[in-house]
């Protein structure tokens, strides 16, 4: 295999956890790929194990993917260590394989939290993410209700923080990287989005109140400002949104 | 025998056709009433996700469908650039009027008149809809909506949040839908595929789903069924779509009897990044919205392959602002990258490879600096330099066309029903609005038109006036269908061949790119029928496959799609092949112009085709819906 960046191909050796679905514990299995061009996604170099694996008849390594462009959320994995791997603001498919050595050794575990357990390899459940956004990460306004779009003027700087917050991806990313396992980046960027628009003000106290419960109930622990969590964001999501929901929070116990 | 379709069209002035066809058609009464209806909704994109939203707020019962872990991760969620409505808010002579005409020229006059209007009148509301429920469009600093320019237009209609778009729609989708499942008016099934209807007296009542995680296949009836599962461009292997999007929902309901239209309308998007090697799984889209700004050229001399730094301005060639000098880089996307193609076939390309131009900012960041182009494009730069390795505000970007989207689809009337009773198709997944070429900016528009106001209104239309009988899962219909899903599966994992899923969908590809891809002539596509025929007869003789149906496997998953694309992709060839001219993203290489623009032929094929699935390795049969200009007068389609 080649490519057109006149670099070497290398050979990638990694150890994969294997995990059977309704099995209770899994392990590390060793594979290797040879023939790695270095522009080649790590998804990719994926993709040609699991052909491998296929023509020895074994099973393929399941993993989450889909958009390949780091837009949808769906990839997620551990990389050496860390979620989506040590490049900073990008996703598990936007990893190219340029930033390995050739003969390095790659570890990849699922995300692990309490809250997403493993279904299979290195697929994990994060229904809980929509169950926190059922409690009111919305804005309760029904198809045929809504004024003249320039009804509502927000302020460029406020639309700039807002979509800031809301270029989250829901990959779970934070939670993995959080030594509490906490979803705190992950809510307080649904619910500061909101702080920010004028749209969001009716329910803004329902809302920072029901979505804190919910994370709690799903049992994710407390945000102790680690800042892990921001440091894997593969959007960089900054945590003084966390800062703003504690605002948001407090001030709707008060209100009660 | 050739059947011409009715397509429902109602009667009356064009610009009042829609309010008038409402006031004639019957209502459901809220409260119990809509409660008793259950809607089976297949897909959680902007069409999808957008009308189970609104039927679960108008009171229905609907159950939802997707194939993600999560619906705020259907393909939608992908789109960059923005969306299209007619507000004017820019003062530039903007109206419902000139949306509906700037589309259907857009489409090269192979759209419904009907269908295209009532978009364009929607799309005001929509904007309205997203910014009420919390959407954060793009806004100048005196705290109003801003809007950019997309190819095709002359005016500047496109809302847009920064380059990701299609995800904050989509995040204001998957919110309202999240509001429904909690006030238990909809039922979410993620990691459910859809793998085939169920008719039952001529009617849709049903599907039959396999539950990804466990291979659980199950039975759901409904009074009636949507299907909003995208389009089909993974046929190419190669294309800017999730790896996951996939054709099976629309082409097992194609062999359940609805037609298929326009197959060979596709639209290969002038600006992703190029191919780089034969491991690649996607071509990453950069966004359309980037040729407001870039400048796209090529050397002026064939084969030239020095860095474009080392390349003086005198040396290079601007072909579309040379060619096209009124709409310049911003033509429509089938001129645009048609004319990439030109210049590469002639040899002229970037310096990476043969397949490749330039997409430039130099003179964007000279004039607005590069504060201000960061703000505009900062996360497709990023996400251009992850891929590449190279900076676009030092060095420019190298692109090329990439299969994006899907005009055609399941035929639908002005209802958007199929030719089966009570399924109805919305968004990417039917065929009706963007004729044979579709404008940047307008995918948005039409998921959430069909999503939030059509869907909710023509299905309800249809409960309220037809006759149904009560049908459960014990149906006879709903056992046969599911031993035919089961069977197939059986047939998959019984063939124990040598080949990967990957290769042959690869090769698969490989043949739709080069003979029904961005040119076509007689010869590549009656090659590419054959070619596709015997690569299905590989498929089911040699097709390597481990694991079980009963458990989680992907590859699978991944075969049951390709054993679908294996038919479609021949049916856009024999589509493409009966089209004997060029219109939008159907360029037959037989009828182009001296200057080598589309010739088109309104004398003979100013119709939709709407095929009939013949069975399996047998031919398929045609029958045409003509279409009728009231309002615009076709013309040779011109962009100089």
């Amino acid at each position: 295999m080649s490519d057109n960046s006149g670099q070497n191909s290398m050979t990638i050796h990694l150890k994969i956890w294997r995990q059977a679905r309704g099995e209770a514990n899994g392990r590390f299995v060793d594979y290797t790929v040879g023939n790695v061009p270095p522009l080649m996604s790590f998804l990719e170099m994926l993709d040609v194990l699991n052909e491998d694996l296929v023509k020895k008849g074994e099973e393929a390594v399941e993993f989450d993917n889909d958009c390949r462009e780091g837009i949808c959320g769906t990839c997620g994995m551990i990389i050496n260590g860390v979620a989506h791997g040590s490049h900073a603001g990008t996703t598990t498919c936007e990893v190219r394989m340029r930033s390995f050595k050739d003969g390095e050794t790659i570890t990849l575990e699922p995300f692990r939290a309490g809250p997403f357990p493993i279904i299979k390899d290195l697929i994990v459940d994060r229904d809980a993410f929509d169950r926190i956004q059922g409690k009111g990460g919305f804005v309760s306004s029904n198809v045929g209700s809504a004024p003249d779009g320039n009804a509502f003027m927000v302020p460029k700087e406020a639309a700039d923080n807002a979509i800031d917050a809301a270029a989250c991806i829901g990959c779970g990313a934070c939670v993995a990287a959080c030594p509490n396992a906490s979803a705190s980046l992950f809510v307080s960027a649904k619910i500061s989005q909101f702080s920010w628009l004028p749209q969001g003000d009716p329910e803004r106290t329902r809302r920072a109140l029901l979505m804190v419960e919910q994370m709690d109930a799903e049992g994710f622990g407390d945000c102790s400002n680690h800042g892990e969590c921001e440091a894997v964001c593969p959007k960089e999501i900054s945590i003084q949104n966390i800062a703003r929901m504690r605002r948001e929070f407090l001030k709707a116990a008060i209100k009660g | 025998m050739t059947r011409i379709l009715d397509a429902k069209i109602p009667g009356g002035p064009l610009a009042d056709k829609w309010d008038t066809h409402m006031m004639d058609s019957p209502l459901v009464a809220p409260g119990g009433n809509r409660r008793k209806f259950k809607i089976i909704v297949v897909g959680t994109g902007l069409a999808g996700g957008g009308a189970a939203a609104t039927l679960g707020e108008l009171g229905y019962n609907v159950l939802n469908f997707c194939i993600q872990d999560t619906p705020r991760r259907a393909h939608s969620v992908a789109a960059q650039g923005g969306i299209n409505a007619a507000k004017n808010y820019q003062n530039d002579d903007d109206s419902v009027f000139r949306l509906f005409y700037d589309t259907i020229k857009g489409g090269d006059y192979r759209s419904r008149e009907a269908n295209t209007y009532r978009l364009a009148q929607l799309s005001g509301g929509i904007i309205d809809q997203c910014v009420a429920m919390g959407v954060p469009f793009a806004r100048e600093y005196g705290g109003t909506l801003a809007n950019r320019s997309f190819g095709g237009v002359q005016v500047s209609r496109t809302f847009y949040a920064r380059g990701i778009t299609g995800q904050q729609l989509l995040l204001g989708v998957y919110s309202a839908l999240s509001r429904q499942v909690a006030a238990g008016t909809v039922k979410m099934y993620p990691r459910h595929e859809m793998l085939d209807l169920v008719v039952v007296d001529g009617k849709a009542r049903g599907i039959i789903v396999r539950e990804l995680i466990t291979g659980e296949i199950k039975r759901y009836d409904a009074d009636a069924v949507v299907l909003a599962t995208g389009g089909y461009s993974p046929v190419f292997y190669l294309s800017t779509n999730a790896v996951n999007s996939n054709a099976t929902a629309i082409w097992r309901a194609h062999r359940r009897g609805a037609l298929f239209s326009n197959p060979c309308y596709t639209q290969i998007h002038p600006t992703a990044v190029p191919h780089l090697g034969d491991y690649q799984s996607k071509l990453p889209l950069m966004s359309e919205s980037l040729r407001n700004d870039g400048r796209v050229w090529v050397p002026k001399k064939a084969g030239d392959k020095r860095a474009p730094g080392q390349i003086p301005e005198n040396e290079r060639d601007y072909y579309l602002e040379r060619r096209y000098p009124a709409f310049g880089n911003l033509v429509p996307r089938d001129i645009a990258a048609r004319a990439a193609k030109v210049e590469c076939d002639a040899g002229k390309s970037a310096y990476h490879s043969d397949q490749s131009v330039y997409l430039d900012f130099a003179e964007a960041i000279g004039r607005l600096g590069k504060d201000v182009v960061k703000d505009r494009y900062g996360n497709l730069f990023s996400m251009y330099e992850e891929i590449i390795g190279d900076n676009p505000y030092d060095t420019p970007m190298m692109i090329y066309p990439a299969p994006h989207y899907t005009m055609g689809g399941l035929w639908v009337d002005y209802n958007l029903q199929s030719t089966i009773e009570g399924l109805f198709v919305a968004g990417e997944a039917n065929f009706s609005d963007h004729g044979a070429n579709r404008l940047g900016a307008s995918a948005l528009m039409q998921g959430l038109a069909d999503g939030y106001f059509v869907v909710p209104r023509v299905v309800a239309n249809y409960l309220a006036g037809a006759k149904l009988d009560p049908v459960t899962t014990d149906n006879d219909a709903f056992g046969a269908v599911e031993n035919d899903v089961r069977e197939n599966f059986q047939r998959l994992l019984n063939i124990k061949g040598e080949r990967t899923v990957r290769e042959i969908h690869w090769d698969l590809g490989r043949t739709m790119w080069n003979n029904v891809g961005m040119a076509r002539n007689r010869e590549g596509l009656t090659s590419a029928i054959e070619t596709i025929g015997k690569l299905r007869g590989e498929f089911w003789q040699n097709l390597a496959l481990t694991g079980t149906d009963k458990d989680l496997n992907k590859q699978l998953e991944q075969a049951n799609r390709l054993s679908d694309y294996l038919e479609l992709g021949e049916l856009m060839a024999r589509d493409a092949l009966m089209r004997e001219e060029s219109c939008g993203g159907h360029f037959r290489e037989e009828h182009q112009e001296a200057d080598g623009e589309a010739k088109r032929d309104d004398k003979n094929f100013m119709f939709v085709s709407a095929w009939e699935y013949g069975g399996e390795n047998k031919e398929p049969t045609m029958h045409k819906e003509d279409l009728v200009f009231e309002e615009v007068v076709p013309k040779t389609r011109s962009y100089k």
